[in-house]
């Protein structure tokens, strides 16, 4: 068994131990077509190195910590980030790697390669893993190259590539991964061609790039187009670029740079090139039987195939790729994305969400409410539509930060990134805050606590009235859950007093501590690379802020739509008594409209899933959101009224929360959450006040019940149902 | 909670496949002792096992009749981590006489057919174990307690 071949080696028997990718080359080579020279580090070094760490079964334990069609993405983003980070920790075997260091030592010298993945299955004719799995360009050293091979590896773990997998029906635990280490070819124009065109089969495409293809090939630069006609082999037509910049190999990796004027004026390609590609990628088919997708490079004139794969036979497969590489997104991206939510989204969405508030929907007839809350009612779908579609992408902000942050500092906690997106200004901290000073002053003040205890709002503090004035108006009701409002101001004072009882929370990062992180952070970065570690930092922030900031926006537009449908109902159960309080927002538009109208009797809405008769969930597991571990009595919110109830200590459990709910986290000792992942606003809110936390748990509000005394261990990811008063 | 709906099948099921369980008694001083045995399982409310008498097991059921048994479905690989389906049994573990006794041997050797001449030796105890509680461990660490059936 060897770990490496050389392509001149590689026999058909070997073709699934190096994967289609390297066999390809390796068959080209042979033939005679210009490939650069290659080394393939075959599947048995992968299966060597998982048997000798444990790390096979470590990745089992994680991708299968609950039913798979139970994970959300970002529960296997979090798996993804976990695996990724076991791979960066853990150094080879040291047979393995001296093995692996003497057959790369002896091949490249010293020279800059490509780390490319190969993994068997990855490139057939039904389906293609085209850009799931990692590459890494311009890599120099035994030692940097060793350690990009890990990453190669750890890349089939990757959230992308398991859920397509998921979703092709590949089998997730045998699957498995070569590496091919080739020389690079640092072109001057490069691209992709493909024999066949995906929309007509006449025809071929040839795309091309100045510089390298890595940023046509990750869509970052735009590239020109031809078309061919495979038969005549002429070019029916050409669609330039907007030739701004391109990608060229810097110290180590590459970098993009702006395009000097004469050549942002110049096709990367002539007639002539376009034809030579065009020729090869003919014969390139040729050889292999059917339509070919090629990359390929031009340096100082020779022509290099750097990889071919089958064209993908069914279209569609093609688009479900496009959707799964949307888990992948580029920094350039995800730049735009936030320029376009804080310049115009953010500040659309406070406009819309102040205009509502100028409207007092008790001065309204009914005729005018009806109007009313339809016209609540479409602004809040129309920016329900916009947060899907705009902010939730920015989350991924976040991840690119935490994979920059993990490569450069390999920490044991693959978290550990998310203390430098801690303490940013959220909407949602400053309203604890200003929570968190007004039960100071009650707390100090047992006259004021005694006045607010009898009911009597105003007069004996001045600064708490300002600062209960200042809280109802900028935040609203705390009561207006995803339903209705209902509670007023009694729920809030009641808050105020428990919270009063409870010593102070504290949030957990103070600025200097941070600053130490971003230091440090920054430290690892040397030159350009720095300025570009700094960029990324600022856009994690930024994502992570506006992730809970622009919830707390869309709940205000929210609030103001269930303020006009709970004055709605009000009227209503003149009329309706009781039954007005379950009219819908549509409902009581009809119902204001039309006296006389009466809802259908309608299918009731399905009762909560229950538990199977006789069981009852001692332990649960789930995903480590938030580190520590918490004792204390459960209390399950199944609407915001039980929200309000909470009590100092108490493990406050939920299906989800959103932004509008974490003003009770600052009582709770600990959180269990059903959605998983550690971005959501749980586990935000839970690190910045440094309680534990586990999200992921399936059937949490179902199967914990108020009452119940819970351990939380944020560490592991596990909640542990002690004892059930209920039982 | 998908998984809570099929564990009283897969309970069932492993019930059946499996043939031997680690029963733990109490011996003097309430010191724990776990020894392996062969086991047949009518429903998931009664297990059967069968003992010598001249056992330290025999010993401490005389004296305390509360066992646990642990079953599970491990194959002695790296991936039992995160695959094994481990149960175990809370009870009170009673020796069978009589038609009980005969009852409970019919049962044992339908599972066991070469074991036959061991369990209807005299010197052999039978033993019911009435089960109060499963407690139930799938992927390594999600714990749900099952009542038997009736």
């Amino acid at each position: 068994m060897s770990f490496t071949l050389p392509l001149d080696r590689v026999e058909p028997r070997d073709r699934d131990r190096v994967g289609g990718k390297g066999y390809a080359l390796a068959r080209m080579a042979r033939q005679g077509l210009p490939v650069p020279d290659a080394l393939l580090v075959t599947v048995d070094a992968y299966r060597q190195y998982l048997r000798h760490t444990g790390i096979g079964e470590a990745v089992a334990l994680e991708i299968n910590r609950k039913i798979a069609g139970e994970m959300r993405w970002e529960e296997m983003w979090d798996a993804a980030l976990r695996i990724r980070n076991l791979f960066l920790r853990t150094p080879l075997p040291g047979s393995l790697r001296d093995e692996l260091a003497r057959a790369i030592d002896a091949r490249f010298r010293g020279a800059a390669v490509v780390v490319r993945s190969s993994a068997p299955g990855e490139d057939s004719a039904k389906a293609s893993f085209a850009g799931l799995h990692e590459s890494f360009v311009n890599v120099r050293g035994t030692e940097s190259i060793l350690d990009r091979i890990r990453l190669v590896w750890a890349s089939l773990w990757s959230d992308a590539a398991l859920l397509y997998r998921q979703e092709l029906g590949l089998d997730v635990a045998t699957s498995t991964m070569a590496v091919v280490v080739q020389e690079i070819v640092a072109g001057d124009r490069s691209g992709v061609a493909f024999s066949v065109s995906p929309e007509d089969p006449s025809r071929s495409v040839i795309e091309a790039v100045h510089g390298l293809n890595q940023g046509l090939v990750d869509g970052s630069v735009e590239p020109d187009r031809w078309v061919i006609d495979r038969g005549r082999g002429r070019i029916l037509s050409h669609r330039p670029a907007t030739r701004e910049k391109a990608l060229f190999a810097a110290d180590s990796g590459v970098e993009a740079r702006a395009l000097p004027a004469a050549l942002a004026g110049t096709p990367p390609l002539e007639p002539e090139d376009v034809l030579r590609v065009f020729r090869t990628v003919m014969d390139v088919e040729q050889f292999f039987g059917s339509p070919q997708d090629m990359e390929w490079t031009i340096r100082s004139g020779s022509l290099y195939i750097l990889q071919a794969r089958p064209v993908t036979a069914d279209g569609s497969d093609g688009d479900k790729r496009a959707w799964y590489l949307t888990l992948r997104r580029s920094f350039e991206n995800l730049k735009a994305l936030r320029q376009a939510v804080e310049g115009k989204w953010i500040p659309a969405m406070v406009y819309d969400a102040d205009t509502l508030a100028g409207t007092d929907p008790a001065a309204l007839s009914d005729q005018d409410l009806a109007s009313e809350i339809e016209r609540r009612r479409s602004l809040h779908e129309k920016w329900h539509d916009i947060y899907y579609a705009q902010f939730i992408p920015l989350a991924h902000g976040i991840r690119l930060f935490g994979q920059v942050y993990n490569d450069a500092l390999r920490p044991a906690d693959p978290y550990e990134f998310m203390d430098l997106l801690g303490g940013t200004e959220m909407i949602s901290l400053e309203r604890n805050r200003l929570l968190a000073r007004m039960a100071a002053r009650i707390r100090n003040n047992p006259h004021l606590a005694g006045s607010l205890r009898q009911g009597a709002l105003a007069g004996i503090d001045p600064d708490f009235d300002a600062d209960f004035e200042t809280f109802s108006r900028t935040f609203g009701d705390l009561g207006c859950g995803t339903n209705r409002c209902f509670s007023g101001q009694d729920a809030l004072v009641g808050l105020l007093l428990r919270m009063a009882e409870a010593p102070p929370a504290r949030e957990r990062f103070d600025a200097g501590a941070i600053e130490g992180r971003r230091e440090a952070f920054l430290k690892s970065f040397e030159g350009d690379a720095r300025q570009r570690a700094a960029e990324i930092l600022d856009l994690g922030r930024a994502s992570y802020r506006l992730r809970d900031n622009d919830n707390i926006h869309l709940g205000k537009i929210e609030g103001a739509l269930l303020a006009a449908v709970d004055e709605g109902r009000r009227r209503l159960a003149r009329t309706w008594g009781i039954a007005a309080s379950a009219l819908s927002a549509e409902d009581s538009v009809r119902a204001l409209r039309d006296p006389d109208w009466r809802p259908q009797e309608g299918a009731r809405q399905p009762e909560g899933k229950r538990p199977a008769a006789g069981l009852r969930a001692r332990q649960l597991r789930g995903q480590p959101a938030g580190p520590g571990v918490a004792r204390g009595t459960a209390r399950v919110i199944s609407g915001p009224e039980d929200l309000l109830e909470i009590r100092a200590g108490e493990i406050l459990v939920c299906d989800a929360i959103d932004p509008n709910m974490t003003f009770a986290v600052p009582l709770a000792a600990g959180i269990v959450e059903r959605r998983g992942g550690m971005l959501i606003h749980g586990a935000i809110i839970a690190r910045e006040y440094g309680i534990p936390c586990v999200t992921g748990v399936p059937g949490a509000a179902e199967l914990i019940r108020t009452g119940d005394r819970v351990s939380v261990d944020g560490w592991l990811g596990i909640v542990t149902i002690e004892a059930s008063p209920s039982l | 909670m998908e998984e809570m709906e099929t564990l009283r099948g897969r309970l069932d099921a492993m019930l059946q496949s499996q043939r031997l369980a680690v029963l733990s008694t109490a011996g003097a001083g309430g010191a724990p002792y776990g020894s392996l045995v062969s086991f047949a399982a009518p429903g998931t409310g009664r297990l059967l096992f069968a003992t010598t008498r001249a056992t330290r097991k025999y010993e401490n059921l005389r004296a305390d009749a509360r066992v646990a048994l642990l079953i599970d479905n491990r194959r002695g690989e790296e991936a039992d981590f995160h695959e094994t389906l481990a149960a175990t049994a809370l009870g009170r573990a009673v020796e069978l006489t009589g038609k009980d006794r005969e009852e409970g041997i019919a049962v044992y050797i339908a599972k066991f057919p070469f074991l036959e001449e061991f369990v209807r030796a005299p010197s052999c105890a039978l033993f019911r174990v009435d089960v109060e509680r499963w407690i139930m461990v799938t992927r390594f660490q999600n714990v749900i307690e099952v009542n038997p059936l009736p």
